[in-house]
Parts: structure tokens; C-alpha cells; sequence
């Protein structure tokens, strides 16, 4: 937009300023929900230093702001996956069969706690939480119920698992393998991102270094074997969740990306090999331009460094490709079904920002795990989007928005600027360490908690629009207590059945290749193939990585 | 002067979520109150022990992860079994209706679920510990 100004536009913009100032206006937070001003109106001159090719380019073509497809949508639509597990296997299979014959196109699997934190179901600190949260799975005998009547080498599936991804990873390649798909046939996602575990999710196991190797592992044994793998799926989901704001978000999940570049280059790999398989994950939250200015942003930050810091030639490594889940954060249990509205806004957002994937929160989340009505109206919502709205028929329709191009090139210059601070606290292990990231999120959800309670943020049906003594009336799902006492029985069983002396011998390997520099992934295979759990392998990787203690600070 | 109120705030079970629990923690220690965090991964035991060496008023429990019908009675249990069944418990998270009614009918003083105002937490609290202040 370096072109000259229309004749007479100074004088007609004075003359509306002078209008605006004589005029009263709401007496309401024009800021955004991150607490970012935002100007009453944006013009040419707020994109004065724009320049189409350096800042935009074409879809598929760097540096990507317009997308990272050619064809964008009228190739295919993004994913819909809507991200699921409760109680057994059996239990969440049936969900999984539910979900397909509705529509949804691929998988994605929400573990229970004891599995994301890498107890076996019959360990006493997992009592109370088998299949609260998630699908309780112990060995692969779990992971080939789980995926019964499914063919592995068709769909893609996702699975939100952090510190032991490697192990059901393991899992999962070994139930595929047993229903014949090969591994270089198998597409799908671990999450895999431990980094931000210390930032948000705190769902930890071993220290930052340990898992990091555990990390580079992954990246190398996938590069070889399972090419059609994204081995990490760096996610600034929870850094939002946790009360972070949009540009924290944007910036501590590139930073985290950058970090898990720079380890793969330390460990000796061809940055070209596993950068193609790295994706991220995003918040799709309330305020809707700057959420879609967020994922343009995302794109073109990382595209730059890819290609001109980490001297990634293979365009494929310059792609910010990602999923978004709507903000669970953000959803009232107050008139649950406002809850619909509000994630039909953030679903749009993501796909006006260009998402390949899509989770939809359902309106009962933050009362219980979904129903199957609330889930299915949360792909409806999906399937609203792609189908009736129009939105999808022209690629990044905002692009040249006087404001969406404004914000974005902010948030990416305060993006920048975090990065700098990260550098200057000694890289991100570092910066957690010091509890940089944690105190930023903390403070910003401190001070958001503290609007809404002033009233400077609204949200409908906690602060105002409020019903007086108002009645859920929506179906809330129950986990069976049985639950608990079927997948401990189960879990035992599998003991008893296998060849005990052959998961001995496997066990026995961890320590010496844990201690040495054998890509574990190997020996983790042969671990799951012979039935061993996962928490018996985790214990024989703790003994020698041991075990992660954040200080207890608010 | 009168004692400053004494809370635990503590996440019981293996979920991360932390951020409700951290809100609370700060919005109470700005009311004026004394508070400690235990930080994340908390056994029931640990709970109890630290509520108990830290010579507490109340403990606010936060917990995301549906295992709220196990952790919270069994704290209970052990403030109970080592006679500090005078510490008022209250709780927070994801806890739909039908466990709130049952928790609160086995002791728990409010289960303040999503969305609660800070200020009511805090009101709560004083007000339930005005005879110790």
C-alpha cells in the first residue's frame, strides 16, 4: 500500500477525528481481552510501511501469512477433530464409532490423568481418577481395544500425551502394526511439547534435560521410520488456558518451538529431516481479530526464523502448520448453553486464521467431560462453518484489513520483543527454571480475573445478564465408579497372561539405554510389543532420568 | 492484633491445573489472609500434613481432573483421624451439581464452582472464621 494518498483523505480523516472527539462515547473497555488497546478506527495510515510481498506473499508461499496451502480450503476443509476419551478402551472405542459416523474426520484422544502422568491404573496415586478425565490406558492391549474396527492406516489421529509420549506412541504403532498397517503408512500427532508442560499444563515427569533427549529420539526414530508422523505439536493452548494473554501465547509457544529446533540441530540432526514434522497448536479465544491476526502473525514469525536463522531450506520446514481448540477457559457454567455461541465465534476465528485442524468445545465442559448431544452439536458447529457461512469459498479473507493487517504486524513485533527477553534469561529451559513464563501467565490471569470482577471485562451470565437461582438443564455425563475396578483388573490381567520372563528381559534394557545414547524409542518398541505397561516403563526410565519438582510459588 | 486468617491452598490428584487455584491464592492474600500453596500433585496425606504443621484455618482444595469424590472425603478423613477436624474445607473446580450437593452433605463448608467471584470466596471465608479472629 505504498501508493499515494487519494486526494483530499488527510483533510476527511481530520474532519472525523474532530467528529469522534465531539461525540460521547460508551463508557466501556475498548481494549481487547488481552488487555491491548485497540484504536477507534484503522486506516491506510496505520499499514504506511506495508509491503505485499515481504508481508504477505501468496497462500503457499512464504513467508505464509495468507496460508501455508495453495488451495487453502478449496483443496480440503481443516480437520475435525474433536478431542475424546472417557473411562475403559471399550467405553471411549464406542464414542470414537459415534464420532466417525457423524462426520467427524479424524482422531483425537484425551488420556486420563494416570496415563498422562504415567501410573499404571492400579497405582495407588491413580485411585479416584481412572477414566475421570480421559481414557485410562496402561499397555497395548488397551491401545488395540481402543482403536478396534478402525484402520489405522486411513485415518489420523492425535494423542495429547506429553511427558510419556514415547511410550504411547509405542503403543500406538504396535496396534496398527498388529492390524497390518505398516509404520511409514501411519499419520498422526503426538503432543509431545514438555516444554510448555513447565510453562502450563504442568503435567511433568522427568527434568527438562532427560525429556528433551527423550524428545530428539522421537524426532530422529520418526524422520526414519514413521515419516507421516508430526512429532510435536508445540502448543500455546494451555499457555492460553493458563491465563496468558494472546501475545504471550503467540510468543511462549514460538520460543518453545525455536528451543526443540535448536535441540534437534544440537543432537546432530539435519534441521530439513524433522522441521517438516513439527506442527503447533493454538487457542482459538474470545476476541476475534486479534486471534485471527495471531495465527498470521504465527505463521510469518516462524517462516522468517525457520528459513533465515535455522537455514531451513526445505520449504516444508518454514510451515506453521496447526490445530485450534476453542478456549475451554473461557466457558461458563452459568446458562451452559450460551456455551454453543461462544465457540461457534472461536471456531470461526480459526478458520478465518487459516487452522488445518479444529477441536469445538462442547457447552457442558465446564461441568463434565461432553455428552454425546453436546459433542455433537460442538461438530455441528464445525460443519455450520465449512458448509453454510461462505467463508470458506476465498483464502485468508481479511488479508489487507487495515486493522487485522495492524495488529498482526504488532503481535509480531511484541512477539519479537519477548524473544529478546528469552535470549537475555539464557534460552527457554532456562527462563522456566528462573519461572519467568509461569509468573508472566500468573500475573496475567490475576489481573483478568481482577477486570471481570470490576466489571471492565463482561462475561454474559457471570457478570451481567445473570439468572437468579438459575437451574442447569442440560445432560451431564457420569463415569461409572466401575470403571476404576474393571481397567485395575484389566491391567492386571495382562500381567498374568503375557510372557513375564520376555517383558523382564525388555524391561531390563531401559536403565543401560537410558544411561547411554541409544535412541530409546527402539527399546521402547520392543517393551510395548511384549505387553509391558507403561507404568512399569516409566519407573525403569526414572530410576535413571528421575523425577521433576517445580517450586511451589503463586 | 487479631490473627490473620490461615488458608492451605492445595491441588490434591495428579491434574496441572493450577491457574483457579494461583487466582484464589493471590486474591486471598491481598483480602489480608496468610496463605499457603502446596503446589501441585498433592497426596491427600500430604494435604493433611501440611494443613496441620502449617496451622491452618481452612484448606481450599482445587480440582480439575473428576476425582473430587475420592480426594476430598479422604483429606476429611485424615484432618478427622488427627484431630484437626476443626480446619473448615472448601473446594473448587470442575464438580457438577450432583457431587457438590454430596460433598457439601459430607462436611465440605462450599464448593465454589466456575465463574465464582473472588470477593464471595473471600466473604465466605471470613465469615466463617470470624470466631477465631
Amino acid at each position: 500500500m505504498k501508493k499515494k494518498k487519494a486526494a483530499g483523505i488527510d483533510e476527511a480523516k481530520e474532519r472525523w477525528e474532530r467528529a469522534f472527539a465531539g461525540e460521547p462515547v460508551q463508557e466501556i473497555d475498548f481494549t481487547t481481552v488481552s488487555a491491548e488497546p485497540v484504536e477507534p478506527l484503522y486506516t491506510g495510515d496505520d499499514v504506511a510501511a506495508f509491503d505485499y510481498m515481504r508481508d504477505l506473499g501468496f497462500p503457499g508461499d512464504y513467508p505464509f501469512t495468507r496460508g501455508v496451502y495453495p488451495t487453502m480450503y478449496r483443496g480440503r476443509f481443516w480437520t475435525m477433530r474433536q478431542f475424546s476419551g472417557f473411562g475403559t478402551p471399550r467405553d471411549t472405542n464406542g464414542r470414537y464409532h459415534y464420532l466417525l459416523d457423524h462426520g467427524q474426520t479424524g482422531l483425537s484422544v484425551a488420556f486420563d490423568m494416570p496415563t498422562i502422568m504415567g501410573y499404571d491404573s492400579d497405582h495407588p496415586r491413580a485411585e479416584g481418577e481412572v477414566g475421570r478425565c480421559g481414557v485410562a490406558i496402561d499397555s497395548l492391549r488397551d491401545m488395540e481395544i481402543l482403536f478396534d474396527g478402525i484402520d489405522l492406516s486411513k485415518i489420523t489421529t492425535s494423542m495429547t500425551i506429553n511427558a510419556p509420549a514415547s511410550i504411547l506412541l509405542a503403543f500406538y504403532l504396535c496396534a496398527g502394526e498388529k492390524k497390518g498397517a505398516r509404520f511409514d503408512q501411519m499419520g498422526g500427532t503426538i503432543q509431545n511439547d514438555i516444554l510448555k508442560e513447565y510453562i502450563a499444563q504442568k503435567s511433568w515427569i522427568f527434568p527438562p534435560e532427560p525429556s528433551m533427549r527423550l524428545i530428539t529420539d522421537i524426532l530422529a526414530f520418526c524422520a526414519d521410520h514413521v515419516p507421516k508422523w508430526n512429532t510435536i505439536s508445540i502448543s500455546g493452548y494451555h499457555i492460553r488456558e493458563a491465563g496468558s494473554t494472546a501475545v504471550q501465547e503467540l510468543a511462549f509457544t514460538l520460543a518453545d518451538g525455536f528451543a526443540y529446533v535448536e535441540a534437534g540441530i544440537a543432537a546432530g540432526l539435519d534441521v530439513d529431516v524433522f522441521a517438516p514434522r513439527l506442527s503447533f497448536f493454538f487457542n482459538a479465544h474470545l476476541d476475534f481479530f486479534e486471534e485471527i491476526a495471531k495465527y498470521r502473525a504465527a505463521r510469518r514469525i516462524w517462516a522468517k526464523r525457520m528459513r533465515e536463522k535455522y537455514g531451513a531450506k526445505d520449504p516444508r520446514s518454514w510451515l506453521c502448520r496447526f490445530h485450534t481448540q476453542t478456549a475451554g477457559c473461557t466457558l461458563t457454567a452459568q446458562q451452559p448453553e450460551n456455551n454453543i455461541v461462544r465457540t461457534a465465534f472461536q471456531g470461526l476465528s480459526a478458520v478465518l486464521g487459516g487452522t488445518q485442524s479444529l477441536h469445538t468445545n462442547s457447552m457442558d465442559e465446564t461441568l463434565a467431560l461432553p455428552s454425546e448431544k453436546a459433542v455433537r452439536i460442538a461438530l455441528r458447529t464445525q460443519q455450520l462453518i465449512a458448509h453454510e457461512t461462505g467463508v470458506i469459498n476465498t483464502i485468508d479473507p481479511l488479508a489487507g484489513s487495515y486493522f487485522v493487517e495492524a495488529k498482526t504486524r504488532e503481535m509480531e513485533e511484541q512477539a519479537e520483543a519477548y524473544f529478546r527477553k528469552v535470549d537475555e534469561l539464557g534460552g527457554v529451559v532456562k527462563a522456566i527454571e528462573a519461572g519467568f513464563f509461569q509468573r508472566e501467565i500468573g500475573r496475567s490471569a490475576y489481573e483478568y480475573q481482577k477486570a471481570v470482577e470490576r466489571e471492565k471485562k463482561i462475561v454474559v451470565g457471570v457478570n451481567r445478564f445473570q439468572i437468579e437461582g438459575e437451574k442447569i438443564e442440560i445432560p451431564i455425563l457420569k463415569i461409572d465408579p466401575e470403571v476404576e475396578i474393571e481397567q485395575r483388573n484389566a491391567v492386571r490381567k495382562v500381567r498374568a497372561d503375557r510372557d513375564n520372563d520376555k517383558a523382564a528381559r525388555e524391561l531390563a534394557r531401559l536403565p543401560e539405554a537410558a544411561r547411554g545414547g541409544d535412541n530409546l524409542m527402539k527399546v521402547i518398541l520392543d517393551c510395548a510389543r511384549c505387553y509391558c505397561t507403561e507404568g512399569e516403563i516409566i519407573d525403569g526410565l526414572k530410576g535413571v532420568f528421575g523425577e521433576y519438582q517445580e517450586p511451589a510459588v503463586f | 492484633m487479631a490473627r490473620k486468617i490461615r488458608v492451605l491452598i492445595a491441588k490434591p490428584g495428579l491434574d496441572g491445573h493450577d491457574r483457579g487455584a494461583k487466582v484464589v491464592a493471590n486474591a486471598l492474600r491481598d483480602a489480608g489472609m496468610e496463605v499457603i500453596y502446596t503446589g501441585l500433585h498433592q497426596t491427600p496425606e500430604m494435604i493433611a500434613e501440611s494443613a496441620i504443621q502449617e496451622d491452618v484455618d481452612v484448606v481450599g482444595m482445587s480440582i480439575l481432573s473428576g476425582a473430587h469424590m475420592t480426594m476430598f472425603p479422604r483429606v476429611m478423613e485424615l484432618l478427622k483421624q488427627k484431630g484437626a477436624a476443626y480446619i473448615k474445607i472448601v473446594g473448587g473446580g470442575i464438580v457438577p451439581e450432583e457431587d457438590v450437593g454430596k460433598l457439601e452433605a459430607l462436611g465440605v463448608a462450599k464448593v465454589f464452582g466456575p465463574g465464582t467471584d473472588t470477593r464471595n470466596i473471600v466473604d465466605f471465608i471470613e465469615k466463617s472464621c470470624a470466631h477465631t479472629a
